[in-house]
Formats: C-alpha cells, sequence, structure tokens
C-alpha cells in the first residue's frame, strides 16, 4: 500500500470527522457562525444606502465583501486558534507518534476549515439572496470567479494561520491576532470604499491579501457600474492573482519551516509542562 | 543495483547473540547549565519488560523521550531497533508504540473512531508476519472497553482514558512499546489487568520499557529494573538481583525455650536448614530479607542528601 497515499487518505478522513462534528454540535456550529451573523445585521439596515457616485446599495457592496472576510477569519484566526488549542491539548503530540501523522494531521485541518468557510459563504450568499438587490447572482460566469477565488484565497490565509498558530504559545494569547486582523480588516475595504482613503492607506490595504480577496468577491457578484467606488474603477484580475499567488508563495516557503520548528519542540514533558500552566490557570 | 542470490553462509545465520532492541551508551543530556542525563547505559533484548525506576525529576521521561525521537540528546550513543532515533524515519516510527500521558485531546471523537482512526496510519506498514493494525473489536476487549467504543471520549473516566491511551500505543501492534508512568489514575483491579495485558504483549515478543515512580509496579512487572537517581543508574537487575546486591542479608528469628533468638545471613536457606537439622527445639520462625523498597528509599535518599 502506497505510504503517501494512505497518510493523505487518513488526513482527508479526519477533516471529514471533524467537519461532521463541527456541523452536528449546534454550539460549535454557532461559536463559528456567530460572528458572522453579527457583521450580516447591518446589511438589512444599510440595503437602501447607496454608495456614492454608484447605482449600488451600500449593503451590495458589504455583501460580497464578507465573503472574503469568511476566508480570512477561518484561514488565519481559525486556523491558528486551532493549533495553538490543539497543541496544548495533547492533539499534535498524538499525531506526532504516528507514522505520518502531522501530514495527515495538516490536510484534516486545510480540509475543516474549507469547509468551515463553505457553510459561511452560503450563509452570506443566502443572506444576500434574500435581502439584497443587486447582486448578480444569477449568471455562470460570476460564480466561475468565485470558484478561483476560494482556493486562490485558502492558500493566500491558511500557511498565515499555520505560522502565527505556531508563533503564538498559550491559547490566551490568541487575542494577539485577533487585533491586528480587525484592524486590517477596517483598512481594507471590507465595509467602505478604500478608493476615498489617503494614498498611503491605500498602499497599506494593498500590501495584505484581504483586500484581494474583498477586491475579487466584488468583481462577481457586482454589476459594471460598482466599478466607480473601486480603486482606478477596475476589477484589477491580474494584479489580485499575483498579490494573493504572492502571499501563497511566501507563506508556502515560510510554513513549513516554521511549523517543523514546533513540531520538533513537541513531546511528553513540554505538553506535560503547558498542562500543568493550565491547570494551575484554572485554579487561580 | 545487482544483487546475488547465495547459499545462506552457515557461519553468518548460526544464531548468535540477539541484536538488542534497545542500547544505550554514555547518553547525556542537558538543558542549558542543568545536566538531566550523566552518561547512562542500558540494553534491553526482545521480548523484555524493563522498567525505568526513579522520582520525580529523575531523568525517566527525558530517557523515555529520546528513545521516541521526541528529543534531541546531548551526547551518547542510542539505537532502538537498529536506528538512531535522532535520525528515524516514518517507517522506523510504525514499529514503535509511544503511551503518552493522557490529557483532553480527540474529546469528541468516539472511542472506536479514534482507534480505527489512529490504526489506519499502521495499514501501509503490515507485513506477512504481522497484522498491521491490530483488529479494533479485539483491541477494545484486550483493554476493557468493549461498552465504552461508541461513547465520546470526553465522557470517559481518568481510568477508561487511560486505558484508551494503551489501546492507542498498541493499535499498530509495534515492536517496542513506551509506556510514560501508565498506571496514574489506576485503581488496583484496573492496574492488575494492565500488568496482565503487558505479559501477554510481552509473551508475543513486544519489548517494553516503562518508566514509573512505583516499586511495587516495577517489582511486580519487569524483567529488568533500573533505578535512575540523579540522572545516573544507580542500580540495575532482576528484583531478586537487587535485593541480594543491595539488601544482602535476611534476618532469621525464631524462638526457643522461650528465648527469642536472631541471626543475621546471607544465605537464608542454609541457615535454617542447618537451624532445624541441629535437632534444637525451633519454634516461630521468620525471615525477614530487606525489601526492595527500602532499598530504593535509602537511594533516593541518599540521592536527594547529595543535592
Amino acid at each position: 500500500m502506497n505510504v503517501t497515499g494512505n497518510a493523505v487518505r487518513q488526513g482527508l478522513s479526519r477533516g471529514g470527522t471533524e467537519l461532521r462534528q463541527v456541523l452536528s454540535n449546534g454550539q460549535d456550529l454557532g461559536s463559528n457562525l456567530v460572528w458572522l451573523i453579527g457583521l450580516l445585521a447591518p446589511i438589512y439596515f444599510l440595503r437602501d444606502n447607496m454608495l456614492a457616485g454608484t447605482d449600488v446599495s451600500v449593503a451590495a457592496f458589504v455583501l460580497p465583501s464578507l465573503l472574503s472576510m469568511c476566508i480570512g477569519f477561518n484561514g488565519l484566526l481559525n486556523l491558528a486558534q486551532q493549533l495553538v488549542v490543539e497543541r496544548e491539548d495533547g492533539t499534535l503530540l498524538r499525531l506526532k507518534a504516528l507514522p505520518h501523522g502531522m501530514v495527515s494531521y495538516l490536510i484534516g485541518k486545510v480540509l475543516l476549515v474549507a469547509g468551515m468557510v463553505l457553510v459561511a459563504w452560503v450563509a452570506v450568499l443566502g443572506t444576500g439572496a434574500l435581502l439584497v438587490d443587486g447582486l448578480h447572482l444569477g449568471e455562470a460566469g460570476r460564480w466561475l470567479t468565485l470558484l478561483w477565488l476560494l482556493p486562490l484565497g485558502l492558500l493566500a490565509m491558511l500557511p498565515l494561520g499555520a505560522v502565527f498558530g505556531s508563533l503564538i504559545e498559550s491559547p490566551r494569547s490568541i487575542g494577539l491576532v485577533m487585533l491586528p486582523v480587525f484592524a486590517l480588516a477596517t483598512i481594507s475595504g471590507i465595509f467602505h470604499p478604500i478608493a476615498g482613503f489617503p494614498t498611503w492607506l491605500q498602499v497599506v490595504a494593498q500590501v495584505f491579501p484581504l483586500y484581494w480577496l474583498g477586491l475579487a468577491a466584488r468583481s462577481a457578484l457586482l454589476p459594471e457600474s460598482a466599478l466607480a467606488a473601486e480603486i482606478g474603477e477596475s476589477w484589477r484580475h491580474w494584479e489580485t492573482v499575483a498579490a494573493l499567488g504572492g502571499w501563497a508563495v511566501l507563506g508556502m516557503l515560510a510554513a513549513p519551516v516554521v511549523l517543523r520548528l514546533m513540531a520538533r519542540r513537541e513531546s511528553g514533558s513540554t505538553m506535560a509542562a503547558r498542562r500543568d500552566r493550565a491547570l494551575s490557570r484554572r485554579a487561580a | 543495483m545487482t544483487t546475488t542470490v547465495t547459499a545462506p553462509d552457515p557461519v553468518r545465520i548460526a544464531p548468535a547473540e540477539p541484536p538488542p532492541v534497545v542500547r544505550v551508551r554514555g547518553l547525556q543530556m542537558s538543558y542549558g547549565a542543568q545536566q538531566v542525563l550523566r552518561g547512562i547505559d542500558f540494553t534491553i533484548t526482545r521480548g523484555q519488560i524493563v522498567a525505568l525506576l526513579g522520582p520525580n525529576g529523575a531523568g525517566k521521561s527525558t530517557t523515555i523521550e529520546i528513545l521516541e525521537g521526541f528529543r534531541l540528546r546531548s551526547a551518547g550513543e542510542v539505537s532502538v531497533l537498529g536506528v538512531d532515533p535522532a535520525r528515524g524515519d516514518e517507517a522506523w516510527r510504525a514499529r514503535l508504540g509511544i503511551v503518552l500521558q493522557s490529557w483532553r485531546d480527540h474529546g469528541k471523537w468516539r472511542v472506536r473512531e479514534l482507534l480505527c482512526h489512529f490504526g489506519s496510519f499502521y495499514r501501509p506498514y503490515a507485513t506477512d508476519g504481522v497484522t498491521r493494525p491490530w483488529d479494533v473489536d479485539e483491541l477494545l476487549a484486550a483493554v476493557g472497553l468493549t461498552e465504552q467504543a461508541d461513547k465520546p471520549i470526553a465522557a470517559l473516566s481518568g481510568g477508561q482514558r487511560r486505558r484508551l491511551d494503551i489501546a492507542v500505543g498498541i493499535v499498530g501492534r509495534p515492536e517496542v512499546l513506551f509506556l510514560d508512568e501508565p498506571t496514574v489514575g489506576f485503581d488496583p483491579q484496573a492496574r492488575q489487568e494492565f500488568h496482565e495485558l503487558l505479559r501477554t504483549l510481552a509473551d508475543a515478543r513486544m519489548t517494553i520499557l516503562l518508566t514509573t515512580h512505583d516499586l511495587h509496579e516495577a517489582e511486580k512487572l519487569a524483567d529488568q529494573v533500573l533505578i535512575l537517581t540523579g540522572g545516573r543508574i544507580a542500580a540495575r537487575g532482576t528484583v531478586a538481583e537487587l535485593a541480594r546486591q543491595f539488601g544482602g542479608e535476611a534476618e532469621v528469628t525464631w524462638t526457643s525455650g522461650g528465648r527469642t533468638h536472631s541471626a543475621r545471613t546471607a544465605d537464608a536457606s542454609t541457615f535454617v536448614r542447618q537451624l532445624i537439622q541441629g535437632g534444637g527445639e525451633v519454634e516461630d520462625l521468620r525471615v525477614h530479607r530487606t525489601g526492595l523498597e527500602e532499598i530504593y528509599l535509602s537511594m533516593v535518599a541518599g540521592e536527594e542528601a547529595k543535592r
């Protein structure tokens, strides 16, 4: 039997099991979607406000941008958080003791996160179809854009999540990543077009992948008339692919190194030490 | 590469000393300035159960983690199944079983589900002689978790969780099994069943190294006991050998003519035989051999005093 093939198969089966566990547990599903509901609620109130200089509503602008937030949240924050938590609770060490266990672990996580992004997308697109006018949900070509956006977005985000998850030592420090991501979201044109921002802020936003994910999602769902609100009045697909691809390459180079260093440190006694710290925290 | 098949050389295949499963020579480990292992040597042959006994902080876990390939040593030679653990690949890992200290991982997984999942990792490593993985129902029965098979792991009791840890450690039918403090949290009956399970595994030629700070466990279970204190092996041997080596003398007491006598002797059997053959009145005869416990405690106390 092929060893690598088996490791991939076990990783997929692992991801499938974990995805089922999340989807079949109301509490887990709720905690994964609660932030999304918080972001979707304003859509309803913004449905009649028009975006300056265009004929699309603010709601129609924000909704596709939220698709990029789904990738950002799940790919970066959720993955990082799971790595930190599962390093502390011993999951990672358990897999490290198996032949090819770490590879399967990562494959499982990628599948789980991709699944969670899809669930979140269904929630966002469903809300859009019900509440927001002016979205082009009925055209096949539009879906094609979403189809390349999802894997490319994951490729850009997941390695970053893996790097952060490896560098953060305690689950209590996960907030250290949460805050910058929220800050990034506010300047990345998720809630408001950045074309009106000062130039230096536009440059900063365009360095990071979140802006490009949002731009691509808007290009998929909004009419051409919405271009008036974008930088250079263009969807800039080539630039998008280049920016996201660049992050993906960078991440793919860094993540394996960081992950390997992190995994190498794992042993029974490092975990026991972490457990003792966690227990004394709980007692305190 | 070309290979020529020749008739086996009768001299070379003569049953020589079988190669040891674990071989450790001059093993040292330091964390910064702190030296945890100060040069230890031991050898484990196939099918042996060896207990690494010592107080907390003696270096037991460090030793076992070096053998598992989870920690890089500072100096010395180590081989497990003929491979240096620092360079062990995944095929080597597949021949190892590791029982970790339990915590709270995989809480949402069901017992059978997790064992099937973990077992599948070993499927490519099955050989003609060894079926891998272990049949999960058989394994559940062997560790006494048949009734809990469909329970989520978070719902198990501490003892049940520990049995699951052991099942996870042996699901790939390892050639060598490492257990770090396996019986913490076991009640006496669970402990008894666990000892029987390890015996069965050793009878099937599995090599087992466990750490414990419970002397009675080492005494009951191990073919060879290594007493580790302060990063050195202070004593080694079977329990009987250790008792002979360090206890030395036994104390024989008896009453004769209403008076109590006592004598110390290295060879209690001969002494007693001669005593009875001497023809005198011998009543209430008792032989007390210095227990391993006393030896162990004095050894540990001696080491603590040195710190």
